[in-house]
């Protein structure tokens, strides 16, 4: 692109005018601009606290897993390494002697033994990562989801230190070589800086269920909602179903309920 | 004084020149984790702080020591710390210079370092070990200078220093204090969630640093015609021996606590770092090195008849500075990351590039240690090393 001298003065005056413009705006917001929704949509779901519930019945095969994990990971641009020292991961499967530690014994049902569980951030109601956070850069939202701001994280991981659950990954490299499928629609990360599941809050902004709930929605395998509302279909499925959470002695009073069943849930 | 440090023999300058290079290796590997990313260290998703905070930890035990010379000196008038006292304070800087150093290094986004005091946040412990951390940076350089440069002149120090000495005090707990919290607040961690942290960071630190202190006396009385004193250096060795008995003391408390109440998750980390875990035990040897090593040198220090001896005396402060820097400086932070979450384990073992780094940060201590005590001992030579009151 060539540019005469004429071009680049209207070009230059307008960018300066616009540089002014903005700096009029912001001039008159009282402290520092963090955020803002520039047109808040109508359908956005709002929630006391979310809250999930994971139906340990209903993963029956492979696949029920693998769709939920897939939806997850596809549409939040979630880097494949290969390699477990830097492995990324929002929505994972782990054994029921990892993923309820100390609560196995010898002669567990062999179903339940074998058994993959799904993990996630558990969006605690008192969240020790955003308790250590030092910049704030996660910090839990009023209804309840804990999030992360990527722009303003330092990389001190003292959020990975401090969540019981193993909930949160650290970027050790540049993950954008190693999206498959990039979704332009989600910011990729860059690195340096830590992430985790975020109760798919940009679909929540838009009236839709998050991305692993809507992935086994036929099945109702994870059922999500607002703890808060009596009347929720999460509070219906924890009033009717015997269920528990990962480490609750801790105290950070975990958001993900589990109903594990028994032996008739053989995988 | 500054000038002080420009005026050395060739030896001081070779030394100066073998940092300077260290540093250049440290400082090029760092420009390789800058723009690669943490992925160069051995940390991973299970152990995600590694040699950086580790050795970050031990230096703020290092820091702290100074105190152990300043309590003596101006709350007993002890008086002949008065000769050394310097070197403690000097020491100080030059550890918290490496204590902020180590903490840059292990950040992800070192350029978004700022958003600490931009967007401050008193709920976390990181927030006031930063304020702590410079503020024992800013106060040891206050006193150490502006006292030394009192001695320079052959004048009583300022009065307006006596403040910021006593200040020094509590200010010296507060440092290991707050470090301490940094991993004793955090729930699931079963090795660092413990009430005697703290302590059992200041007592490590009262043995670590004296010791450093001691070979650092006994290193000047050598090349320098500055002494610090006999009985200031066996003074130095008894607080190390009782700091390090205590330390001893309250690792074995640790140990009872865990595997007398039989609880698996109290058990599992000490496990892995004393007899290994599930198979796993790359620390075991370093462990039991440090426990040998520690004893045997406390062994040195309480008998008087080698303790008296200043060649064993090196021996035992060089033996308790690596017992310590053990299992500081290695096994409390890595230990605490294994098993993990999940009550399985992930093994760390640091890269060249990290250790270079770790090096290059060392030696820019070694460097203002060096630079500090050259003045220090210049003003001492010049002064005989006696203070005016």
């Amino acid at each position: 692109m060539s540019m005469d001298r004429r071009d680049f003065l209207k070009i230059a005056g307008i960018t300066g005018l616009l540089g002014a413009g903005v700096a009029a705006v912001s001039g008159k917001m009282p402290g520092i601009l963090e955020a803002a929704v520039t047109s808040p949509n109508s359908n956005a779901l709002k929630a006391k606290q979310w809250a999930m519930v994971i139906d340990m019945r209903k993963f029956k095969t492979q696949d029920d897993y693998k769709k939920v994990i897939h939806a997850c990971h596809s549409i939040h641009n979630i880097p494949e390494f290969g390699n477990p020292k830097d492995e990324i991961k929002w929505i994972w499967t782990d054994k029921f002697e990892h993923t309820f530690v100390g609560q196995e014994h010898e002669h567990i049902s062999e179903a339940v033994k074998e058994k993959p569980f799904v993990l996630l951030c558990n969006h605690c109601e008192k969240p020790a990562c955003v308790r250590v956070c030092p910049t704030k850069a996660t910090f839990k939202r009023n209804d309840g989801i804990v999030m992360m701001d990527y722009h303003r994280c330092i990389g001190c991981r003292f959020c990975m230190a401090a969540c019981p659950f193993g909930a949160r990954s650290f970027n050790y490299r540049d993950p954008r070589p190693f999206i498959k499928d990039n979704n332009p629609k989600y910011p990729t990360r860059m690195k340096g800086v830590v992430e985790k599941c975020t109760f798919c809050v940009e679909r929540l902004d838009e009236g839709l269920m998050p991305a692993c709930v809507e992935a086994c929605k036929d099945t109702k395998a994870l059922v999500f909602g607002d703890v808060g509302d009596p009347a929720s279909e999460v509070r219906k499925v924890l009033k009717d179903n015997f269920t528990i959470r990962r480490k609750p002695e801790l105290g950070t009073s975990p958001s993900v309920y589990y109903i594990v069943g028994g032996g008739e849930n053989a995988g | 004084m500054l000038d002080k440090a420009l005026d050395g023999s060739k030896k001081y300058w070779t030394w100066i020149l073998f940092l300077l290079a260290v540093i250049g290796v440290g400082m090029a590997n760092y420009m390789k984790q800058y723009e690669y990313g943490l992925g160069v260290t051995g940390m991973s998703r299970d152990i995600s702080w590694g040699v950086y905070i580790a050795q970050f930890t031990y230096l703020v035990g290092v820091a702290a020591s100074a105190v152990m010379l300043i309590i003596p000196k101006y709350l007993h008038d002890y008086k002949k710390f008065g000769k050394i006292v310097i070197l403690g304070e000097f020491l100080a800087i030059s550890a918290v210079t490496m204590c902020l150093l180590f903490i840059v290094a292990d950040l992800g986004q070192p350029m978004r370092l700022m958003n600490v005091i931009l967007y401050p946040t008193p709920g976390s412990i990181l927030f006031w070990d930063m304020i702590v951390l410079n503020g024992y940076l800013f106060i040891n350089l206050l006193v150490g200078w502006t006292t030394l440069a009192a001695e320079r002149k052959q004048v009583p120090p300022p009065a307006w220093i006596k403040p910021f000495i006593y200040l020094s005090i509590p200010w010296a707990v507060s440092i290991h204090t707050v470090t301490a919290f940094l991993y004793a607040g955090l729930p699931g961690r079963h090795l660092w969630l413990t009430a005697i942290m703290a302590p059992r960071f200041l007592a490590s630190a009262f043995a670590s640093g004296p010791s450093l202190l001691i070979l650092l006396c006994l290193l000047v009385r050598k090349i320098s015609k500055f002494d610090p004193g006999k009985e200031a250096i066996q003074t130095l060795a008894k607080i190390v021996t009782y700091a390090m008995i205590i330390n001893i003391f309250f690792l074995a408390m640790e140990f009872f606590t865990a595997f007398y109440s039989n609880i698996p998750g109290h058990m599992a980390p000490l496990q892995y770092l004393f007899f290994g875990f599930h198979g796993h035990g790359n620390l075991v040897p370093f462990m039991w090195a440090s426990v040998i090593i520690g004893i045997a040198s406390v062994g040195l220090l309480i008998n008087p008849a080698t303790r008296q001896n200043e060649k064993i005396l090196a021996f035992a402060a060089a033996g308790i500075f690596i017992a310590t820097w053990i299992d500081k400086g290695i096994g409390l932070v890595i230990g605490g990351f294994i098993p993990n979450m999940f009550e399985t384990v992930t093994e760390y073992s640091a890269t060249g590039t990290e250790i270079s780094i770790a090096l290059g940060i060392w030696a820019i201590g070694a460097l203002v240690l060096t630079v500090l005590y050259k003045i220090a001992i210049s003003v001492k030579e010049e002064t005989g090393g006696e203070e005016v009151h």
